[in-house]
């Protein structure tokens, strides 16, 4: 098989072109993959461009992304297959004047036409490249789970009625998890981990300088600092980068290109979602040290 | 970059590279990360595509396919280092056996700049102590990572007078280097010059930035000695044993009651995803663990599109009531980690609970349920239980009789059929009378009551443990002595 990348460096550098700047864990893992062909499962806090990442890869390779966004309940006739219960009824009583024998209809509603793909089977059975995205998978019960593992370790989907379908070519998986729960063993050992953090200064001033058309060196810079020293405290919920970036594009639409305090703490809203949490930072960005510190510990998580 | 050294390990076919790995592999599992067969398979197929003379790639490459925790990345990387970055030049994977000259060389052409101390030729033994001191605040200042690694190594090797062979930790070398070199000193000053080099006066909020970021550096710095002493401590003493004097428990498996400061760091760290993960999950069981009673309308609705046959049975949603929970906790010296963690994982899920109500007691009791009503901050609520309950009687130390008789006379009537009583505690009594009846009364009334115990249970019963004589009342004593046990513990609630 011929493979996507040539090199990790090969990886962070196409990814940039795509405006997604990634380090070198995640164009080492992304490299691996592809070689390995393994899928990826991506864990870490929320708004840390875990989604984005299958996304940009999708751009990068010009492949088609399925999504299949996992949540509570989610059951096979909605992530595998389906038969189309309806449009086999019709065809059952379309066949009722003609002399059919049983096994002729029986091989007929039970074909592809009668099968409804859904995002899993779909990604199998692209012809053209596809990058399959399996958002929240924490958030499916254990149980549904193992739906997935046939799928991710032999690339394959077996349909009682058709037989095993196998993929035409192995497509790049992602899979992402904001860890509520621990996920089984038997998924994760089928999968390359990736933990995806918030980013360090230098990445998160990057990240804005590249999402923010018209933003100032030294404005980001200014943001990309305050930011860390957010996340430093002790907070329910700290900012992600995408509430990063909210904030760099409102700092720019009110025309301000040096942040004060004034205007840090009373733009800390878009960064912060708690009134206890805004009301913490503020105490601290205006220089009350009373608060408590935490020194050494660099991050709440 | 590439010494000759990687010759030898052109892939992981080659018998040492593979001789190293399998080591690596069984001391992360010795250090309690569940590798299992397959993911050694991948981790031995991952290196193969990767270049091997970068260190980075490779070390991603084996906690991709090795590490699927990220709260086990710490001890990965520990490992890591000790078998990858420290080892002797025969396994060398194009790293710091090159590095270290090459180092040096920064540091002579630097010093001319630099410090203007004007040290010969990166030879470290010249300088003297306010040069290296001076050099470091430079380097910090201007966050240069050459220098500072380099100075790092000239300042182990000047401090913490490491000896061939001698039996002692890591830890201490650390000390004594840090001790030398006086960081917190350091950062004021760095802080001070920023303060005086800024054309205007610095707001607080600048010099919060400021701060912040020679405080990184300084992190930055100390793993850099760290990893130093380290270094040395595996060439004298080999890596296997180097290993396992760094094996250090998970955040899961720490103690509570032997836990270090630095442990307890990581613990309450841990402890806030843990309750968002119990809460999700007693949410899902209270709802999907059974099925409610038939809901009659819904099925003779449904059954209209079959032609009045009720083909699907609907069934109302389930809502079982919600268990009361009264947490009863000795906060004595000896228990009191394991009271406050438990404390802040109750009233963290307290949500899946219909109330939670919580008392402490060392000889008396008092209810502190007050501390944590309408508060954000359950830390907080913790420490003002610690401070300012009122819980001694005569003396301060256990005594779990006249505890528990005070809260039986006192509370006793509210205990009711939907209540479930959490006791925490050693049951060392001080040999005091330990009026088991007051369980025995309590359990009659209550829905359970549960004894969790933070000691080991081979010590259980031994000298003044009385947990025997309690255990013969409750509905279960369990050994409760790290995160995993308690996890466990709170799914059985209900």
């Amino acid at each position: 098989m011929d493979h996507r990348f040539d090199s990790p460096a090969s990886v962070r550098s196409r990814l940039k072109d795509v405006d997604y700047l990634s380090d070198d864990a995640i164009a080492g893992v992304v490299f691996l993959a592809d070689r390995l062909g393994k899928p990826i499962l991506v864990e870490g806090p929320a708004g840390t461009g875990k989604t984005q990442l299958a996304k940009s890869v999708a751009e990068i390779l010009g492949a088609r992304l399925i999504r299949l966004q996992c949540y509570e309940g989610l059951d096979e006739s909605k992530a595998l297959y389906e038969w189309n219960y309806k449009k086999q009824l019709l065809r059952i009583q379309a066949e009722r004047n003609r002399e059919a024998t049983w096994e002729d209809i029986e091989t007929d509603i039970f074909s592809d036409e009668f099968l409804l793909t859904r995002p899993l089977l779909e990604a199998i059975r692209a012809d053209e490249p596809v990058v399959l995205l399996i958002d929240e998978v924490d958030r499916v019960e254990i149980e549904t789970e193992a739906l997935l593992l046939e799928v991710l370790s032999d690339y394959q989907v077996s349909i009682p009625e058709l037989g095993t379908i196998d993929a035409r070519q192995i497509p790049m998986v992602f899979l992402t998890s904001n860890n509520t729960r621990e996920l089984s063993e038997a998924l994760k050992r089928r999968c390359l981990f990736l933990h995806i953090d918030y980013p360090d200064l230098e990445r998160e001033k990057e990240i804005v300088l590249t999402k923010v058309p018209g933003i100032t060196d030294n404005l980001a810079d200014q943001v990309a600092r305050i930011v860390r020293s957010i996340r430093q405290l002790e907070l329910k919920k700290a900012p992600s980068v995408s509430e990063t970036l909210d904030w760099a594009r409102t700092l720019l639409l009110l025309g301000v290109d040096s942040i004060t305090e004034a205007e840090a703490t009373e733009t800390l809203n878009i960064l912060l979602k708690y009134q206890s949490d805004i009301a913490r930072a503020t105490k601290e960005l205006s220089g009350d040290t009373s608060g408590q510190r935490r020194p050494g510990v660099p991050r709440t998580s | 970059m590439t010494p000759p050294e990687t010759a030898v390990a052109p892939a992981a076919g080659s018998s040492p590279m593979l001789e190293l790995l399998t080591g690596f592999i069984s001391e992360l599992r010795a250090a309690g990360l569940p590798v299992s067969l397959t993911e050694n398979l991948d981790a031995m197929e991952a290196i193969t595509h990767i270049p091997i003379e970068d260190r980075e790639a490779f070390k991603y490459a084996l906690a991709a396919t090795l590490v699927k925790n990220n709260a086990h990345w710490r001890a990965f990387e520990t490992v890591f280092e000790v078998y990858f970055s420290l080892r002797g030049a025969q396994y060398s994977l194009g790293g710091d056996h090159e590095d270290l000259p090459e180092l040096d060389d920064d540091e002579a052409d630097l010093n001319p700049e630099g410090a203007g101390a004007g040290v010969g030729g990166g030879s470290g033994e010249a300088l003297s102590p306010e040069q290296l001191a001076e050099m470091l605040f430079q380097a910090l200042q201007r966050g240069d990572d050459a220098l500072m690694r380099a100075l790092a190594r000239q300042a182990v090797t000047r401090y913490a007078g490491m000896e061939p062979g001698r039996p002692v930790g890591g830890t201490y070398y650390l000390y004594r280097t840090l001790r030398n070199l006086d960081l917190d000193d350091v950062l004021d000053r760095l802080v001070q010059q920023a303060r005086d080099d800024a054309p205007a006066p610095l707001t607080p909020l600048e010099e919060r930035l400021e701060r912040d970021e020679f405080e990184t550096r300084i992190d930055r710095l100390k793993k850099e000695i760290e990893a130093e002493i380290r270094r040395r401590l595996v060439a004298d003493r080999g890596v296997e044993a180097m290993a396992k004097t760094l094996r250090k428990p998970l955040p899961e498996d720490v103690d509570f009651m032997h836990a270090s400061r630095e442990e307890l760091v990581g613990l309450r760290k841990a402890i806030y995803p843990l309750t968002r993960k119990l809460a999700v999950r007693l949410a899902r069981k209270r709802r999907h663990g059974r099925k409610g009673p038939l809901d009659f309308r819904n099925t003779v609705r449904h059954s209209l599109s079959y032609g009045g046959v009720p083909v699907e049975p609907k069934f109302r949603y389930p809502r079982p009531a919600k268990p009361e929970i009264f947490v009863v906790a000795d906060i004595s010296g000896s228990v009191a980690a394991f009271a406050r963690f438990t404390l802040q994982l109750v009233y963290a899920i307290s949500s899946q609970f219909s109330r939670v109500r919580s008392f402490v007691f060392i000889d008396g009791i008092d209810e502190v349920t007050r501390f944590f009503e309408g508060v954000d901050d359950i830390g907080e609520a913790v420490h003002r239980v610690n401070t300012e309950a009122d819980v001694v009687w005569v003396d301060g130390h256990s005594d779990y009789g006249h505890a528990f008789e005070v809260f039986w006379e006192r509370y006793g009537r509210e205990v009711g059929p939907k209540t479930t009583v959490m006791i925490l505690g050693d049951a060392r009594n001080n040999y005091h009378a330990s009026q088991a009846w007051v369980l025995g009364e309590m359990r009659k009334k209550a829905r359970h009551v549960y004894w969790l115990n933070p000691e080991p249970k081979a010590y259980w019963d031994t000298g003044d443990s009385i947990v025997g004589e309690y255990g013969i009342h409750c509905d279960g004593t369990y050994e409760c002595r790290n995160l995993r046990q308690l996890e466990k513990f709170v799914e059985v609630l209900e």
